[in-house]
């Protein structure tokens, strides 16, 4: 027995490699009522299925996961880079329509330095303001990306800390 | 996203039927029955419009007054309907007809209240055009997991002394002893520099003052180089000042930083039995406050006292090279003032100690109670506890106003003696002033000493309490540093060999305190085995497993694997092999990703996701807002006690251990959840060798021998069947809960009976 991790992956995936989901060619479209619908190989067909992604924000660009109506899994892309142009154009519209977590690109201004104050930002969905209830809602990812939860549960990103301007990390550094 | 399901586009383009006629502007304003601000565009971009619902119409308009510019409408007629949901803090309101969708506005959750309110309306307006046959308007949410709400853990704060424990910090203060000398040497030449201008007040009273007086005049060349050395004195004692400062601060800082991590990292060696000895309140307030307290010590005060002494030193070298007379006179009041700082330090030091005590009893009411609140509010105690907490702070009151009795006196003394001593150096000045035995200057460079001598003596007084304070502290924190753990680390650990799986308990003892929990047990157990550990609860189950995660050592006999006795293992390396699930899985701060990873920090996201599978945890995760980015809090608020679980067995399968302990994995969840958890614990077990405790003895199915536990004592080993044939302690035990179940179907049909008539 050795604890190197790549004795561990082949072990993890060796032992899951019956649970896995299948990876084959499917054909995501949507019909007349706005709902996305999954045509498998195998000739299935799957209404109102949703897309979402498994790492939203360490790793946006991997791991999408096609679920139906029940949140059980039909499809699994490990890599969006490895499947059909069509099908990627249909994962990332569909993931797109359904995610909403607007990034923070810079705080214009607050209305206080104390919870519950309103903070007015440039995010890249547009500007917006957002309500703080409590400091507890500013979250900490990883050293440089945070999450703010506003008063009505939208989820704020900002991914890099450093990327921000001088004005928008003074005013930041007052939170956190 | 198709533009035909752009909102604006949607009257113009495909949809346009011949009901919807082009909107006459003005129209229906004033009898609005709803409004609703959507601030999100098709492209969840924020971009702000309002839809209006009147008794005939929908209708999308710019934002602000409902007179704004129409952008598209749409006519109530039969087949509409509307429908609500919302994800992840956005909403969606879309209008269907029997074809098709018609549009979709989207909005955040700001605005959901008017949403909803909105689309009830729509449902009234719409009853004239619902013809009987036609199905209600679907209305249901499609509401999805709620985001989970983590909360950061809380803090607490301070505590009793000798002060041999403060010289032991040097230790810590050995790496620094550059600095720490730099920073003696810039004391000592800032605290010369402030003694020069009382120096230099004699030949000014001498030789300027004392002569104009008596009709000489004064020569303007020499009164400027005074001027010029005073402020240049005071200037180098600022610029030393500074510096002084700076590096000592820099120093003490980096103790203090030092100390705590090495407190910090010396607890997480420390064994089990000492964290189930300890309150949480009170170690979080010794590594977290006391370091503090220490740091601001050692920076502050114990550079002030420096400052202080080296004064008070200097000041009597220069008294006594002046008139070693007038010195005597002067430093008269000293030895009171030594003696009275030893009697107060005497009365306050125990004072401190009880202040440090009854500190961690507030703390610990908070350590208690906030972890436990749902049971302090499941049991209606909330009263009982505030009532606690402040008793708890009327003790600290009292004693606190004990101490402050004979601090508040303290100090005003000081204040009077110096008092008392610059009225005996003006009395005996001026007689030697009479006396033409002392000039005019020296008696005032006497007074411009003294007045700093004792306001020097006064604040060093103070340095009393601070320094019983620190001792305090410090003696806490070593009492931490000064315990060896009980599961002591090999000297010369041997490598950890290829582990396969094989257990051999040989004849072990094991005792909390006086009572033995465990009595010559000897059990082998083949590698890839599974053992069912079953008894009545305080059997010592839950103890066996502790001791071959060795988070205690056995009181005799011992625990090998593969042959190799634990103890000289080393137990990072050990610990590595073994996996633990328990019946209440912890959940650390931070996204489920970091959680299962914890055991294996370096794992990739496949195995990640692998593990998760396995566990039969990657749908639900999939499910939640963030997926594997969701953050799960403290005690994983948010999830479910089976989601949680879920992921332990996921972190335990991540780092795929050769041995396996689950310890009541699954008696905390319902019988539905048991199932998916089992069928995760299936694949978990898997060729590995597993001991499991659990309490429903039909979750054991599929261990190849139960070991049956009696106060401590291995009474019984076998199979299911052999054991049943036995008719020994695992038959009572088995027959007990089938009577019990019995007990439970009979009592349900009962109860079913009584119901039907």
């Amino acid at each position: 027995m050795s604890d190197e991790p790549h004795i561990h992956a082949d072990q993890a995936q060796a032992l899951t490699q019956a649970e896995q989901a299948p990876r084959v060619p499917f054909a995501l479209t949507r019909d007349a009522f706005g709902t996305w619908v999954l045509t498998l190989t195998d000739g299935s067909v799957h209404e109102q299925v949703v897309v979402v992604r498994a790492f939203p924000v360490s790793q946006p660009d991997t791991g999408f996961s096609v679920l139906n109506r029940q949140g059980h899994e039909l499809v699994w892309v490990d890599n969006i880079q490895a499947i059909a142009e069509s099908e990627r154009q249909a994962l990332l519209q569909a993931v797109a329509e359904r995610e909403f977590m607007p990034e923070i690109e810079r705080l214009e201004r607050v209305s206080g330095y104390i919870a519950p104050c309103t903070w007015h930002v440039l995010t890249n969905r547009g500007p917006t303001r957002l309500l703080l209830k409590g400091e507890e809602d500013i979250r900490r990812m990883s050293s440089q990306t945070w999450l703010v939860a506003d008063a009505h549960g939208v989820q704020y990103l900002i991914r890099d800390l450093a990327r921000l301007d001088r004005h928008s990390r003074k005013l930041l550094d007052r939170f956190f | 996203m198709k533009s035909s399901f752009d909102p604006v586009s949607v009257a113009s383009a495909d949809h346009l039927s011949d009901l919807e006629q082009p909107w006459l502007a003005g129209h229906g304003v004033e009898n609005a029955l709803a409004r609703l601000e959507v601030d999100l565009n098709a492209q969840l971009f924020f971009q702000r419009q309002s839809l209006t619902l009147t008794p005939t119409h929908l209708r999308l308009s710019e934002p602000g007054a409902g007179a704004g510019k129409p952008l598209a409408h749409w006519p109530l007629r039969t087949g509409l309907r509307l429908q609500h949901s919302d994800h992840a803090g956005a909403g969606s309101l879309e209008l269907f007809d029997d074809q098709g969708r018609l549009a979709q506005w989207r909005f955040t959750l700001a605005h959901n209240p008017d949403a909803v309110r909105l689309q009830s309306l729509f449902e009234q307006a719409m009853a004239p055009f619902r013809a009987q046959n036609d199905v209600p308007a679907q209305t249901a949410a499609a509401q999805e997991v709620e985001p989970v709400n983590p909360e950061e853990e809380g803090e607490a704060a301070d505590a009793p002394a000798s002060t041999v424990s403060l010289l032991r910090l040097w230790r810590f203060a050995k790496p620094y002893q550059g600095h720490l000398l730099l920073g003696f040497l810039l004391t000592l030449a800032a605290t010369g520099a402030s003694m020069v201008p009382p120096y230099l007040t004699m030949p000014l009273m001498d030789d300027v003052l004392v002569p104009f007086q008596n009709g000489k005049d004064i020569e303007p060349g020499i009164v400027p180089w005074y001027m010029a050395g005073l402020l240049a004195a005071a200037l180098l004692a600022w610029g030393l000042g500074w510096a002084k400062n700076y590096v000592l601060g820099l120093v003490s800082e980096r103790i203090g930083a030092d100390l705590r991590t090495t407190a910090y990292e010396h607890l997480m060696k420390l064994s089990l039995e000492y964290f189930g000895g300890r309150r949480t309140g009170d170690l979080l307030n010794r590594v977290g406050s006391e370091t503090d307290n220490l740091c601001l010590f050692l920076s502050v005060h114990l550079l002030e006292f420096a400052t202080d002494v080296l004064m008070i030193v200097m000041t009597a070298v220069i008294l006594f090279s002046i008139d070693p007379m007038l010195a005597w006179v002067t430093l008269v009041p000293l030895p009171f003032i030594v003696w009275l700082i030893h009697v107060v330090r005497d009365k306050l030091r125990t004072g401190f100690e009880k202040v440090g005590r009854v500190w961690s009893e507030l703390t610990n009411v908070l350590a208690d109670t906030i972890p436990g609140i749902r049971v302090v509010k499941a049991f209606a105690q909330e009263q009982r506890e505030a009532d606690r907490f402040r008793e708890a702070n009327r003790q600290n009151l009292l004693v606190n106003d004990r101490i402050n009795f004979v601090w508040a006196l303290f100090s005003p003394t000081v204040t009077l003696l110096t008092e008392v001593g610059l009225l005996v150096v003006w009395a005996f000045g001026i007689y030697l002033v009479s006396q033409h035995q002392v000039t005019l200057g020296v008696l005032t460079a006497f007074l411009a000493y003294i007045g700093r001598f004792y306001t020097r003596l006064d604040s060093m007084s103070r340095i009393v309490a601070h320094v019983q304070r620190a001792a305090a502290g410090a003696k806490r924190i070593f009492e931490i540093l000064d315990h060896v753990s009980s599961v002591p680390e090999a000297t010369n650990p041997r490598p950890m060999p290829p582990v396969k799986g094989r257990i051999d308990i040989e004849g072990i003892d094991f005792r909390y305190g006086n009572r033995a929990v465990v009595r010559g047990l000897s059990l082998n157990i083949a590698p890839g085995e599974m053992i069912g550990l079953v008894g009545q609860s305080g059997s010592g189950k839950t103890t066996l497993v502790n001791l071959l995660c060795r988070f205690y050592d056995v009181s005799e006999g011992c625990i090998r694997i593969d042959g190799v006795d634990i103890r000289e293992l080393r137990l990072s390396d050990y610990r590595r092999h073994i996996g633990l699930v328990l019946q209440e899985p912890f959940l650390f701060f931070g996204t489920i990703a970091d959680n299962i990873a914890y055991g294996l920090p370096q794992a990739s996201r496949e195995d990640i996701v692998a593990a998760a599978r396995a566990a039969h945890a990657h749908e639900f995760i999939m499910r939640l807002p963030q997926g594997y980015d969701s953050l799960v809090g403290e005690r994983g608020q948010g999830l479910s006690g089976g989601e949680r679980q879920r992921i332990s067995i996921a972190r335990a399968l991540l780092i795929d251990p050769r041995i396996l302990i689950l310890d009541e994995a699954t008696s905390s969840v319902d019988s539905e959840t048991e199932q998916e958890i089992q069928r995760a614990l299936d694949n978990l077990v898997r060729g590995r060798t597993t001991i499991a405790i659990a309490h429903r003895l039909s979750t054991l199915q599929q261990a190849d021998r139960l070991v049956v536990l009696e106060r401590g004592r291995l009474v019984e080993q076998g199979t299911h069947a052999d054991l049943m044939q036995r008719q020994g302690a695992y038959y009572r035990l088995y027959d007990a809960q089938a009577r019990q179940s019995e007990a439970d179907r009979v009592a349900m049909a009962a109860m079913a009976i009584q119901e039907t008539p």
